[in-house]
């Protein structure tokens, strides 16, 4: 038996190309844009750090919440959902994050030679009935074609705006030592869902994505919970790294019970079999709710009231720390680390 | 076993009432590894490790394949999957694993073909539906994947497949085991055995270990209560001076294993030594392919020597690999050694230790 030296690779650490891990939404992301998009790109908006930008306009007391996202999945339809569907909801909902009442989209389609224009028809229709539920206009839309072979069938890419109305405003960098801690339902479906439609693991399952628009559930929070702290999607990366994302920006510490968090039994079974964590799974019709304790029973109560927040809980609060993070109670009554997800989430081995 | 039927080995009352079993069963300190990652990450996930500290300490054993699986074999692949004319195909978790210069994927980032796939049986997949392509999968891991991997070596023979082979690198419990309470610092005083493993092999293997070194065993799931149960049975040993094999995850494994998957074992691999990364050789602790497959084996099939440099490294994967030390001990762990930046591959897998510890414990580095 030689030594005990584990090899140290040299070359590998500098990323110097764009890896699938980049894209998972958790710190490799992170790093990408602070470290190469956040050197070039400077603004005020971006230095808010939060899924909307809320800007001034000139001459008037008001403001305009901005934002944009891309939207790529596989397959384009899933049980509960299509891509169409999925980048009215996930605008929709980052312009919700800040406080905004939604008024308007725009979406950039970039199609692949050869699609299917029936299929195309699907999502439109699909994209135009999301958009009436979330109460918005799609007001300006651009096409490109690219050869065959040079797309995943279609991409869309979407901006959105709304109004900033009164003193709701809620900013990722507002959590408080104090606060309690919502979310409004299951969660990991939306990942699992996709997961499943792609049929590699040859399992089949009834688990829907729960992709929709939250202006319902935002609106009651406007009237019973004004001075909410921070609204926030678990979208890519899961409510784990979410959860990291507002610690980090709050500088506080966020201490949840894994017992109070919901995980449907279905996706729960999957996750088991996959070896995943539920709490790392993409959601694209929840959101988390940071606000002071004294209003969070109200809140609760008023987001079960509407439809997608049947199933809110309160899953735990926020402290203060000298070191940001999200600590985790378990089942057992230990309290562990609860980590960003760390590049791509993948099956177990054995 | 039904899909929900999970949630009672993580029933609160159930773990708390073994919890306070063992610990009234308790009289002195005890070492007890657990052999697989899966089970590391379980501990250190329900907080198991906390609750019976500091009686029990619970020292990390070596089945990770991710991390034991040696930089020659990567580079061997990164060398493949370069070819223009090859598809290479292996497990997720393998992307990010370092070889000598880079990883596979950063190799994928710079224009080769790798593809990830769910088993080996996906690739074969890929090769019929690839012809003129040269698919290989980078097929590694203990006994749990050498039937999945093996029956895609039958099933090519089969179907006359010639655009199909496999780098192959299945390594074996038992005899790392015998390594480690061979040791001259050797502080294991129980080994919990992985259920995974059990269920293909049975539990007959450790019957000689257990005997021979006086050790009991205990074959455990991978949710708080199996893990506890098994806990409980070496304990209970333990404190008795008492050692056997025993079953805690009697669900999933039987005394003589899966004979479905001990055939395709026997008819594709035959044993020989391996190289596992950060210790070294083992004596047959691994299984090869035979050479009536040798058409399915890449290592005969294409010329694959490398020369792999091993760097001097802070790393110290390789005594934790073997309990000798904890991550925590690692002056490189959670500072210049992280998921991202992973200096060895037990910071890589989701099954190593490292991972683990970066995981649930980094505030205590």
């Amino acid at each position: 038996m030689h030594d005990f030296s584990c090899p140290l690779p040299s070359a590998d650490f500098n990323h110097s190309r764009i890896q699938a891990g980049h894209g998972s939404g958790g710190k490799m992301t992170a790093d990408l844009i602070r470290n190469i998009f956040q050197k070039y790109l400077i603004s005020d908006g971006l230095a808010q750090g939060n899924d909307a930008a809320v800007l001034p306009i000139p001459d008037s007391t008001g403001r305009i919440a901005v934002t944009t996202d891309s939207h790529i999945v596989a397959p384009l339809f899933f049980p509960g959902g299509d891509i169409g569907r999925l980048a009215v909801c996930g605008t929709v909902n980052d312009l919700l994050t800040s406080g905004a009442v939604p008024v308007a989209l725009t979406a950039g389609f970039i199609l692949e030679e050869g699609f299917r224009i029936s299929e195309l028809e699907r999502i439109l229709k699909s994209m135009q009935m999301s958009a009436v539920e979330a109460n918005v206009q799609i007001v300006a839309g651009d096409t490109k074609v690219v050869e065959k072979g040079r797309g995943d069938g279609l991409f869309i890419t979407t901006a959105g705006f709304g109004w900033i109305r009164d003193d709701f405003q809620p900013q990722g960098d507002l959590a408080k030592p104090g606060d309690a801690v919502l979310v409004t339902g299951t969660v990991g479906d939306h990942g699992m869902a996709v997961l499943c439609a792609r049929g590699e693991l040859g399992f089949q399952s009834d688990i829907q994505s729960d992709t929709a628009p939250l202006n319902a559930i935002v609106e009651k929070l406007r009237q019973t919970a004004p001075s909410t702290h921070v609204l926030r999607d678990p979208t890519r990366g899961g409510l784990g790294t979410t959860l990291n994302e507002i610690a980090v920006q709050s500088a506080v510490s966020i201490e949840i019970d894994e017992q109070l968090v919901l995980v449907s039994p279905q996706v729960r079974s999957l996750c088991d079999l996959l070896g995943f964590d539920p709490l790392y799974v993409a959601n694209e019709g929840k959101m988390i709710v940071i606000l002071p304790e004294a209003d969070a029973e109200a809140a609760l109560s008023a987001i079960r009231s509407c439809k997608y927040g049947e199933n809110a809980a309160i899953i735990g609060r926020v402290t203060s720390a000298a070191r940001p993070g999200v600590l985790l109670k378990t089942a057992l009554g230990t309290t562990r680390i609860l980590d960003s997800l760390h590049g791509e989430m993948l099956p177990r081995i054995c | 076993m039904s899909l929900n039927s999970l949630s009672a080995f993580r029933d609160r009352d159930r773990a708390e009432k073994l919890i306070r079993r063992i610990k009234n069963r308790l009289t002195r300190s005890w070492m007890i590894m657990e052999m697989c990652g899966g089970q590391t990450h379980a501990l250190l996930q329900s907080g198991i490790d906390q609750l019976l500290s500091p009686e029990i300490t619970f020292i990390h054993g070596p089945g990770c394949p991710v991390c034991v699986t040696p930089q020659s074999t990567i580079d061997k692949a990164i060398r493949l999957a370069n070819h223009q004319d090859v598809i290479l195909t292996t497990y997720g978790d393998m992307l990010r694993v370092p070889g000598t210069d880079i990883s596979l994927a950063t190799a994928r980032a710079a224009g080769a073909d790798v593809r990830v796939v769910y088993a080996a049986l996906d690739a074969l997949t890929i090769a019929r539906e690839t012809p003129n392509k040269q698919v290989v999968f980078l097929g590694i891991g203990f006994e749990t994947t050498a039937p999945a991997n093996g029956i895609s070596v039958i099933q090519s023979a089969r179907l006359g497949i010639t655009n199909y082979s496999m780098l192959s690198y299945q390594v074996r419990v038992p005899s790392a085991l015998k390594m480690i309470l061979d040791a001259e610092d050797n502080r294991v005083q129980a080994f919990l055995a992985a259920g995974h493993v059990c269920a293909v092999m049975g539990t007959a293997e450790y019957l000689p270990i257990s005997q021979q070194y006086q050790v009991p065993i205990s074959v455990t799931g991978f949710e708080p209560v199996d893990l506890l149960a098994g806990i409980d049975q070496v304990v209970s040993d333990l404190e008795s001076g008492q050692w056997q094999v025993q079953n805690a995850y009697s669900r999933s494994v039987s005394a003589s294993g899966n004979p479905a998957a001990l055939a395709i074992i026997d008819e594709v691999f035959e044993p020989c030594a391996r190289e596992w990364r950060g210790i070294g050789q083992i004596p047959d602790s691994g299984w090869k392919i035979k050479d009536q497959f040798s058409a399915f084996d890449a290592e005969k099939k294409f010329d694959l020597a490398v020369e792999s440099e091993v760097f001097d490294s802070v790393c110290i994967a390789g005594q934790i690999l073997l309990g000798q030390k904890l991550p925590l001990d690692c002056p490189a762990f959670a500072r210049n050694c992280s998921p991202e930046h992973p200096l060895g591959a037990a910071m890589v897998s989701s099954e190593g230790t490292c991972a683990a510890y970066y995981r649930y414990r980094r505030e205590y580095a």
